[in-house]
This record gives structure tokens, sequence and C-alpha cells, in this order.
């Protein structure tokens, strides 16, 4: 029996359904755009080319490096949010999301004036260490893990939430203190979330564009990671940022697809 | 060395005020209603909750004494038994009791071998690499109950132990509980809205009710000598002792009863006056504990009515039967009367004396 001869509900009503099947083109429409006008003959020459493969190591590079950056600062930070007790915790975290909803570019900019080589922070690493960040590497890495770490420490902090403390009280009266009980007994048990948010906070870090070009500016090789290289591209060989849009579209569904199956339905 | 503790808990307007002593080698219960206190006096001796005032110290060591000195959870030697047990779900079986020797510094391979010899006393060998969340109620509390004793801790703490599990396992279950409570030379202080675990299982009972202990004795002491009406519906069991033979039971007072299940050597027998019946005449059939008794007196209860009989010489001189208002009328019951009772086997619990 079909589903619509047992509709129960009457007709969709056409003033829903017509701004929903427009939202639904609006956003499909241009992923479609970009497979159709991918210049298929040319693709695999140009993906093999130094340039895209040297922007996408980087890309790969910083975005990695800039998860393990926020796992080991993000999740501490979300452990302290959701089991530290804090006064004026709902004020930290209201700071903590600030980035999510920051303009990437005003992030570059709050970045440079702190870690800049005249910076508030910048000048004494430059004087003391000799390191300066800005439009380097390093300074990319920065600049992702300021606007991706938000997404881990959310999703962490949810999924710490969501636990059950009690199996924490369980582990300190058999003998485990707060790091091993923290190690042995919570970690696991977050594990889908800590994923989860690992698999988002890398997707970010990813994609950012405009902190990094503020903060880290635009050099080859060093600073210029994929989603530099697509803005740089169509002004000089539209066919190759197309190509690396394809690129970094494929790398967005692998992640939508791990995340969907083996995190956010069911876990495990 | 006693275990010594005057707990002072506030929380909002509910004062827990206890003092409690748990000697070497002692069970001893903490029986109330819910709400009476009794999780939080666990809580606060597992330094899961600080003290507002009072002491907790065990072998000259003070852990908890406001405002100076607390010792976390980690660092007091003791084993707790959850009510829902907690156990560990991303671990198996055998890596959850070795949880507390790992944690307490020991070798991976001694931990593990230590903790399969505690998963074989609690008869659980073959679920070594088991999830705990594919056990059955009574295999997880089992479980439980050798992670909490795999440390050798001075004081065992069970929280309801016996509340998650359902009728029918409970008693397997409750008996096993009391042998290794037996066994351990520790302290034990168990925690139960149950009389009948209490009874089966500890040495001593003290009874809290509103943060308060109302009353404190011997199991057979509380039974037959309640001092407060709450107590007294509390502990309203049928209690004596006697020989066992098979699935006889020769009361010291005089009377047999029959069991389901056989055992030998003096026991207690309890059984809930709910599973005492009432009849006018012989029952048909043949119940295997029928007494011909005489009403001595007849008590309203809120829902019930208590009805005291003398059911010698064939069965015990005093017996409680609970019954309801209708069947009070149905009998004509008044005190004088002659009865025939009748006792369900199957609920009657016998423990070792």
């Amino acid at each position: 029996m079909s589903r619509r001869g047992r509709s129960t509900s009457g007709r969709l009503p056409l003033v829903l359904l017509l701004p929903a099947l427009l939202g639904l083109a609006f956003l499909l429409v241009p992923l479609i755009g970009l497979l159709a006008k991918a210049p298929w003959s040319t693709l695999p020459g140009r993906l093999f080319s130094a340039d895209v493969w040297q922007a996408l190591r980087l890309s790969l590079v910083c975005a990695t490096s800039a998860t393990v950056l926020c796992l080991l600062l993000g999740v501490p930070l979300a452990w302290l949010l959701a089991r530290g007790g804090l006064p004026g915790r709902s004020l930290i975290r209201a700071f903590v999301t600030v980035p999510l909803v920051l303009p990437p570019v005003v992030g570059g900019v709050a970045l440079l004036l702190v870690l800049g080589r005249r910076g508030l922070v910048g000048e004494h690493l430059d004087a003391w260490f000799g390191i300066s960040l800005p439009f380097t590497t390093a300074g990319v890495i920065v600049a992702e893990a300021f606007v991706a770490m938000p997404f881990l420490v959310i999703s962490v902090e949810g999924a710490l939430r969501a636990a059950d403390p009690r199996y924490e009280e369980a582990a300190a009266t058999l003998g485990a203190g707060r790091w091993l009980t923290f190690r042995r007994v919570t970690l696991p048990s977050i594990a889908p979330g800590v994923v989860a948010g690992t698999v988002l906070c890398w997707a970010r870090a990813l994609g950012e564009f405009g902190a990094t070009i503020t903060f880290a500016g635009n050099f080859p090789g060093r600073t210029t990671t994929m989603p530099l290289a697509v803005y740089l591209a169509l002004e000089t060989d539209p066919d190759v940022a197309v190509v690396l849009s394809l690129v970094l579209l494929l790398v967005s569904v692998v992640v939508l697809a791990s995340l969907r199956e083996r995190w956010i339905s069911g876990l495990r | 060395m006693t275990l010594y503790a005057d707990l002072q808990v506030s929380r909002g307007s509910f004062n827990l005020s206890l003092d409690l002593t748990v000697e070497p080698g002692e069970v001893v219960a903490l029986l109330g209603p819910n709400g009476a206190g009794k999780t939080t006096a666990l809580r606060a001796i597992a330094g899961l909750l600080a003290l507002n005032g009072g002491r907790i110290a065990l072998d000259g060591s003070v852990w908890d004494e406001p405002p100076r000195t607390f010792r976390t959870p980690d660092r007091r030697p003791i084993g707790v038994v959850f009510q829902d047990y907690l156990l560990f779900n991303h671990l198996s079986c055998l890596e959850n009791v070795a949880f507390g020797l790992r944690a307490r510094g020991v070798d991976k391979q001694i931990a593990r071998s230590e903790a399969a010899r505690w998963l074989e006393t609690v008869g659980l060998s073959e679920y070594a690499r088991t999830r705990p969340r594919a056990l059955s109620g009574g295999q997880a509390q089992r479980v439980a109950l050798a992670r909490a004793l795999a440390t050798d801790p001075s004081l065992l703490l069970l929280d309801e132990p016996l509340a998650a599990l359902d009728a029918s396992t409970t008693l397997h279950v409750r008996a096993e509980l009391g042998q290794h409570l037996q066994r351990f030379e520790g302290r034990t202080l168990l925690v139960t809205h149950d009389p009948l675990d209490a009874m089966v299982l500890a040495d001593r009972i003290v009874i809290v009710e509103d943060g308060q202990i109302v009353q404190e004795g011997k199991p057979t002491e509380v039974a037959h000598r309640p001092r407060t009406d709450y107590v007294a519906q509390l502990v309203g069991l049928n209690l004596y002792q006697g020989t066992a033979s098979g699935t006889t039971v020769t009361l010291t007072e005089g009377g047999t009863i029959t069991l389901a299940e056989p055992t030998t050597g003096p026991v207690h027998v309890a059984f809930p006056p709910t599973a005492v019946s009432l009849y006018p005449t012989p029952p048909s059939g043949s119940p295997r504990n029928t007494w011909p008794a005489v009403v001595t007196g007849i008590e309203q209860h809120a829902h019930t009515v208590r009805v005291r009989l003398d059911a010698s010489p064939t069965g015990p001189s005093t017996l409680l039967a609970d019954i309801t208002p209708a069947a009070v009328a149905d009998l004509h019951l008044t005190p004088g009367q002659p009865l025939h009772t009748t006792l369900k086997a199957t609920e009657v619990h016998t423990y070792p004396v």
C-alpha cells in the first residue's frame, strides 16, 4: 500500500511546500553547478599539479594540527565548564561561543592585535623567544584553532553534561583520583561526543578563510591553504578554482557521512 | 578498630543526625523509609558528601571532621556497591573488578589475576570478558560486589543492593550476598528500606526515620520488641528460631514449619504476615503449613488488619497475619475464636543463626 494513499493529515499546504522546495533548490543548485562546470577532462592533470597538491597538503597539515591543539585545550575547557562548578559558568560559556558567531575576519584582526609582532602578547613572544606567529604556518594553525575550538568545546561539554556523574563517584570510591577517573571513566563514556566534536572542528578548520588570510596572509607553500587557493585561483584560472572547490566539497561530504553514520544517529 | 561516625548533615530543611559504630566483621543495616536520610549517611561516610558537623574516623585516622579535615573518597579504604551498581560499560567484567586495584597502583597482571579470583568467588568466571550491559541484574550485582571487595576495603558500603532486582531473583541473590558478607572480615554498612534484607543480612539494625535513629538492636530484638509503631509496621515479620532438617524446621518454642527449599542446622525462620491466610474451617487440599489457631488480638493498620494468633502446639505460639477489613467481617473475628491458618511455604525465608 502506498504511503500517499494512507496519509491521514491531508494535503501539504502550498504556502509551506513552495518555500520549502525553493529553499532546498537554493542549497543544492550551487553544488550541482559546481559539478556541472567542472573541467572533468582536464581534472586529473590539474588535481595533481604541484600548486593544488601543495595547498591541499598544507590545508590537511594545518587543519589536523589545529584540531590537535583544540583537543588538548578544548576537552579540558569543556570539562571545566561541565564539571568544574565554576562561578559565572554561563558567562564563560558565552565567551567560548563568541568565535562561533564572530566574523572570522574580526577574529583575525583580534589575533593580529594580540599575537602580532607589536601585539599585547606577541611583543613578548618576539622579544623573549624570538617567536613570531603572523604570516607563518604556525599562524595559520593558531587562526584555525581560534575559529574551530568552540565547535569542539560545545560538543564535548554537551556529552559531559549528558554523562552520568555517578560513574565518576563510583571510580572515586574505588580509589581513582580525578585525573585517572577522567582518563579511564569519563573520557571513554563521552567518546562519541569527542569524536563528533573533533570531526566538526577539523572540518571547520579546513574551511577556515577569513581569520587565516587576515592573521597569516597569503604565501604559497606557507600559508596558502585550500580556501585561500580557491579565492586566488578564481582571479587567475577559474578552472583550478573549480577543481579545488570540488576537493573541498568531497572532503565535506565524507565528513558529513562519517558523522551521520557512526556518531550522530544511534551512537554505536 | 571500630568505625566511628557522628554524622551531621544539613540539606535545606532536612537535617541528618546519626551516631553510628561498626565493628570489624559486623554487618550493620541502616533501615528506614525512603527519604529518611539513609543514602545521605552512606554518601557522607564514603566521602561523596562532606559533613556539616561531627566526625568520621577509622583505625585512628580521621576521614572527615569539619572544618579542618576531609579525605576524598579515593583516599578512604572503602568499597561501595551502588543501588544500580554503576558498572563501567566500556570495560569488561574482569576490568571492572580490576579497576580498584589498578587505581591503587597494583601491577596490571596481578590486578587481573586477583580480579579473576574474585569473579570466581562470585561464580562468574565465564563472564570475565563480558560487558556489564549483557549481564542479568543478579549477575551485575555480584560483579559490583566483587569490584567493591577486590581492593580489600576496611569498610564495605552497600546502598540498597537488592532493590534493583526482580522478586524472583532477590531471594537467591540475598542468600548469596549473606554468605559473602559473613566471610568478609571488614566492617559492613548496609542501607536498605526492606526489613527482610536487614533481618537476613545484618548483625545489628539501626532504624532511621527523618534523619534520626529511632531504634537500634539485634534483628530479633527489633522484630520482637519494636519501640515505635513505625518500627512495628516496618519490621512486621514473623521471626522464629529453630532447627532445620530437610524441608522441615522444628521451632525452639514448639511446632514445625515446612519450607520450600531444604536446609539444615540452626536457622532463623521469617515470613511476612501477608503470607498467612485464615479460614473458618480446615482448608481443602493439603497445604503443607496448616495449623489450628486461636485469635489473641486484632489491630487496625492503615489498609490492613493485623491479627495475632496462637497456633501452638502444631505451629508458632505467636503468629501475625495481615488480612483485609473485608475478610475480618467475613470471618466475624473476635478474640478467643478458633480458626484454621495456612502459610505458603514459598514465602518462608530461612537464614543461619
